[in-house]
């Protein structure tokens, strides 16, 4: 058994959704082939019951491997780690994963604007953020952050979002995101993203 | 690519936290990186200064800043009978094995402001072990320590630790354990005459006890890996043999390098049976 070890991708993209969430990942995540070449990190707010059936959900869906994160995990391409409920998800420096129950931000716990901003300090450049559909403005600050570190802002159309405020939020905040739809998002995932973040 | 700023603010915050090591002896080298920079700008903005250098220089020259920075750097969110389940488990498979000792020693490693110290002395007393278990609460946080061996809650929380209590399988009523005054819960002494509160860390400090069961939730997500693999030595070097090591709702021995040293015993809730 001679394995080359993984390593773990230098770039990755991060995405925030709330009210919505399940039905716009169901529409991109599956559209992933199993050897996409990035990591992706998401937080969905979730009650926080402790028992998400959420990564089960969409990994019987995906060719991808999805799973919820754990604590010190190497991030690692092909691979869709969701924050547990009630827990912040944040990116080591050195691409591994980490855990905190800091409180709530902006009553929510995970937070999108904790993830963005971490995973903004760890990637830089080479780092792309998405914000869904959502009924808050989680996620705004974030993707702020993301912007100003030189990474890709995408924010799915208000118009196109099952709840407009999150959406909504993130432009205003950002306006240099662009807004799209679904299957465009989708489209710069699959075919754009791979070749701009290096 | 990091952006040149993000370099910069990531060489001061590394300055930042070897002053403090340096100066004060209190070591967070080997925190995580993110959510340490997270609680060290909320210590920058409220300290109104612009930078993590500007806040070293303040922190060096003001030791009266200390107790506070050692707020933001510590992190103290905490419930009773947080994860419920584990609680259960808890009372339901853990106990009877503790049982079986004529006198048990409990390590709560990280007790913050003590509400899981307090769960633990109220499910020991409800499953008539209170009396022969001596409790070890640990922090390296003074003023943490001084608020558990106050035992005083904002009386808006007793809701959720009521639920919290009754989920776990609990036999009385919280309420039998505090008094409401001004707006607080304050808790029963009798509950911590069998605690000692102790300056303890496990960064730096050795084991100073043999004992059953030692309680660290939501601590270890706040090390990077190397002081995780320290601070569960700490723990298997503590345990009696087949004693039991309880863990945060989403933490695991998975990465850990003392991992072949327990087995899971409750794997869902995150408890571990220490093997040999």
């Amino acid at each position: 058994m001679n394995h080359e070890p993984v390593r773990q991708a230098a770039a990755a993209v991060v995405i925030g959704a709330s009210a919505g969430a399940v039905e716009a990942l169901l529409r991109i995540l599956p559209e992933l082939p199993p050897d996409y070449p990035l990591p992706l990190l998401i937080v969905v707010h979730l009650p926080p019951d402790r028992e998400s059936t959420l990564a089960a959900l969409l990994d019987a869906r995906c060719r991808i491997t999805v799973k919820e994160a754990e604590d010190k995990e190497p991030i690692l391409p092909g691979m869709a780690y969701l924050a547990p409920p009630d827990y912040h998800l944040l990116v080591e420096p050195d691409f591994h994963l980490s855990l905190s129950s800091e409180e709530q931000v902006l009553y929510s716990r995970p937070s999108i604007d904790v993830l963005f901003e971490s995973a903004a300090d760890a990637y830089g450049t080479a780092l792309a953020g998405i914000i869904l559909t959502g009924a808050n403005s989680d996620g705004a600050k974030g993707l702020r952050a993301v912007a100003a570190s030189g990474g890709i802002a995408l924010v799915q159309s208000p118009d196109c979002a099952e709840a407009t405020a999150m959406p909504a939020a993130a432009l205003a905040a950002c306006p240099s995101a662009q807004g799209l739809s679904l299957a465009e998002i989708t489209g710069v995932l699959k075919n754009e993203l791979p070749h701009q973040l290096k | 690519m990091k952006t040149s700023a993000a370099e910069t603010e990531h060489i001061e915050l590394r300055l930042l936290v070897e002053a403090i090591y340096r100066k004060y002896h209190y070591d967070f080298r080997d925190y995580s990186s993110a959510s340490l920079k997270r609680r060290l700008v909320q210590a920058r903005d409220r300290f109104h200064c612009a930078s993590f250098s500007a806040l070293q220089e303040l922190v060096l020259h003001d030791p009266d800043v200390l107790p506070q920075m050692l707020g933001f750097l510590t992190v103290q969110v905490s419930e009773m009978f947080r994860d419920p389940a584990f609680f259960l488990t808890l009372r339901e498979q853990v106990l009877p094995h503790l049982r079986t000792y004529p006198s048990l020693k409990v390590w709560v490693a990280g007790c913050s402001s003590g509400e899981e110290l307090y769960s633990l002395a109220i499910l020991f007393r409800e499953e008539g072990l209170g009396e022969r278990t001596l409790f070890y609460a640990t922090d390296i946080n003074p003023e943490a320590l001084r608020k558990a061996e106050a035992g005083v809650y904002e009386a808006d929380r007793i809701p959720l630790f009521t639920s919290n209590h009754r989920l776990s399988g609990g036999k009385s009523s919280l309420s039998d354990y505090y008094t409401a005054a001004y707006g607080n819960a304050i808790l029963d002494k009798s509950l911590r005459k069998r605690t000692v509160f102790s300056d303890h860390s496990l960064v730096s400090d050795a084991v100073f006890a043999e004992v059953q069961l030692v309680c660290c939730r939501n601590v270890l997500i706040y090390f990077n890996r190397d002081l995780q693999d320290r601070a569960v030595g700490l723990f298997r070097d503590s345990l009696v043999r087949k004693g039991f090591l309880g863990l945060g709702s989403r933490e695991s021995l998975h990465f850990s390098a003392h991992a072949e040293a327990f087995t899971p015993f409750a794997r869902n809730e995150r408890i571990y049976q220490k093997t040999v």
